[in-house]
């Protein structure tokens, strides 16, 4: 999956353990708090005023940039950035407002990326699940083992099975095609194998049982029972897994390059590596880079408290 | 990617299942619902962890056929001067970047405990995490530009000379490792405050009747209480920071004169612009191994498994 993004096992702690109250000790000393509060809002401003950059700049006018470069609001509010990336100037109308003219056409990278984040998302979620209902809920000998061995996966380097994985998807013919960029996390990963196992390990047995007297099969307790009760989880993950997903460069870079297929992290670098040395498109850049977070962000904003609750830690390795 | 915690189950029932009349377990049914898990286990995890091996004691390069060369690959990493100036600049970061995020995170976790329990603060300190490398790369790169970025105007007006945090080969590692320490503090912070979590708060009530000032009942309660789990969150930032990659690429691509060429930049060169994948392969099984070696000596260090609260 991601290559530079750390990787943590979490085992699942009853909601009321990582969210009680806070040791409750006498309040400190005034100027504490004080001097407290404003560390956090010096981090918190600094956390978002990249944000604000991006957009102040992205609707600004690229001629202006230079002039107005200490300016907190768009040096001469445009669209005409936006204009550039989503391909709808000519290319001498982009050159004029200091674009750097190479081809771009953001509508098609957004689609691509979507294309990829969902197949990835929705075969990985199912198949993960279905992996640990397997692990979870059955019994069959040499199951420990088995699982051992899949999560062994989570320790190897994202480099050193993409060099194989590359030459794979290039026997079987399917560079610069969306299977190559979805595949290889299509079928499971073993985090989130992981993540719905736990989860399914505490699911009460009653309730199966209860199912299989009915006589229902293994497969209609997994779809009526496990997957409906374990639907929070599942959404959190489908969450975690498309952003994933979306964000994800090294992989799309090698396998995915051709503009039919390349999706918005390839082609936020390749823009990059377009734009002139001495008169970069920043505007058109920071539009671009918009167009590429903004979908995550407002994932992010409705579903953050879920998100935001559920990181925790207590490790597994 | 990415580390959360499942919801809690429903019921926290792990017993074994009483004795039901079946014949001979589930395996049946285990095998049918493994299928796809597996082929993809098989087909894009350990089949390539062999064959990545297999690539580095050849001489691959994908347009002719490799043969076997033996421990060739690793001779020639061992006194290529580029693989050690590599290795050296990914350990630079690493050293950077680990030191400086994990110090901020205690801080902001520690803040974070102390004086708020809102949701959108955390989720504000969280944003940046699930921005892509690319994007954060890339909104830095601006900010940080010689000419108009928007931190050398600030730096200017409290009259520092304008920088070149890309161009200078002194401090393009350490920008680099600043910008992701800017996209990892919130996640780390988080994962330490989850820690915080779980201290009881008895223990700083004896300490604070005991007169223990807050800097003390940090250094003699908070910090060794949470050793456990910092010993954790470092061998998972650390193994993760080692594979730095996206934000070289797209801002420095290993310049000025490799001064950034990270280990991961190296092997992507050699195996996708040279064609060279058995060296490539050689060097990524080092790095492996490096991983491996790295987080047990941490494990061990930190003695993760034994809690000081004894």
């Amino acid at each position: 999956m991601s290559t530079t993004t750390p990787r943590t096992l979490a085992e699942p702690a009853p909601p009321e353990a990582s969210e009680h109250r806070p040791p409750r000790r006498r309040p400190p000393v005034r100027w504490q708090r004080v001097l407290g509060w404003a560390a956090l809002v010096v981090i918190l401003l600094i956390t978002l005023f990249p944000f604000y950059w991006m957009l102040r700049t992205a609707f600004s006018d690229n001629r202006a940039l230079a002039a107005q470069a200490d300016n907190l609001l768009p040096a001469d509010f445009t669209l005409d950035a936006f204009r550039r990336v989503f391909g709808l100037t000519t290319l001498e109308e982009s050159l004029a407002q200091g674009g750097a003219g190479g081809r771009i056409d953001f509508w098609l990278y957004l689609r691509n990326s979507v294309v990829v984040a969902t197949s990835i998302t929705v075969g990985q979620v199912f198949f993960s699940a279905m992996a640990a209902f397997a692990f979870a809920r059955l019994h069959w000998r040499g199951r420990d083992t088995v699982f051992a061995v899949f999560l062994s996966a989570l320790m190897v380097p994202g480099i050193f099975t993409a060099i194989p994985n590359f030459v794979l998807m290039k026997e079987l013919g399917l560079l610069n095609t969306f299977p190559a960029l979805v595949l290889p996390t299509f079928f499971m990963t073993p985090f989130a194998v992981f993540f719905v196992r736990q989860f399914l390990l505490g699911v009460p047995r009653e309730l199966e049982e209860a199912a299989m007297l009915d006589g229902a099969g293994h497969a209609r307790v997994f779809l009526r029972i496990m997957l409906p009760m374990a639907s929070a989880p599942i959404t959190t993950l489908a969450v975690l897994t498309y952003i994933a997903a979306w964000n994800e460069y090294f992989w799309p870079l090698l396998v995915g390059q051709s503009e039919d297929v390349r999706v918005l992290t390839v082609a936020l670098g390749i823009f990059r590596s377009q734009t002139p040395q001495g008169s970069p498109d920043w505007s058109g850049l920071m539009a671009a880079t918009l167009v590429a977070a903004l979908p995550i962000v407002l994932l992010f904003v409705a579903l953050g408290k879920r998100i935001v609750s559920s990181i925790g830690f207590t490790g597994i390795k | 990617m990415t580390v959360a915690t499942p919801p809690a189950p429903p019921g926290t029932d792990r017993r074994r299942p009483p004795p039901r009349p079946r014949r001979r377990g589930d395996l049946g049914a285990a095998v049918l619902f493994l299928v796809p898990a597996t082929i993809g286990f098989v087909v894009f995890y350990l089949v390539p962890a062999v064959r990545g091996a297999w690539f580095s004691l050849t001489d691959y390069a994908v347009l002719a056929p490799g043969s076997f060369v033996g421990l060739e690959n690793y001779r020639r990493l061992a006194a290529d001067p580029q693989f050690w100036n590599a290795m050296g600049v990914t350990a630079y970061y690493v050293v950077i970047n680990i030191v400086v995020q994990t110090l901020l995170a205690i801080a902001l976790a520690v803040l974070l405990q102390r004086m708020t329990r809102s949701i959108l603060v955390r989720g504000i300190a969280l944003l940046p995490y699930f921005v892509a490398n690319v994007v954060v790369a890339l909104v830095w790169y601006f900010m940080l530009d010689y000419q108009i970025g928007v931190v050398n105007v600030l730096l200017g007006y409290v009259g520092v000379d304008a920088q070149a945090f890309f161009g200078d080969p002194a401090l393009a590692i350490p920008t680099i490792a600043l910008i992701n320490v800017w996209r990892h503090l919130g996640y780390t912070a988080l994962l330490l405050f989850a820690g915080l979590q779980t201290i009881s708060p008895q223990v700083y009530e004896a300490a604070a009747i005991d007169g223990a000032s807050a800097w003390r009942q940090f250094r003699s309660i908070t910090l060794p209480l949470l050793r456990p789990v910092l010993a954790l969150v470092l061998v998972v930032t650390v193994t993760g920071s080692f594979q730095v990659f996206d934000t070289v690429a797209v801002t420095t691509g290993g310049g000025p004169v490799d001064a950034t060429r990270v280990v991961y930049l190296y092997i992507y060169d050699l195996a996708f612009a040279q064609l060279d994948f058995g060296y490539a392969s050689a060097i990524s099984v080092v790095l492996f191994v490096v991983l491996l070696v790295v987080a047990i000596v941490q494990l061990r260090l930190l003695r993760a498994n034994e809690s000081d609260n004894a």
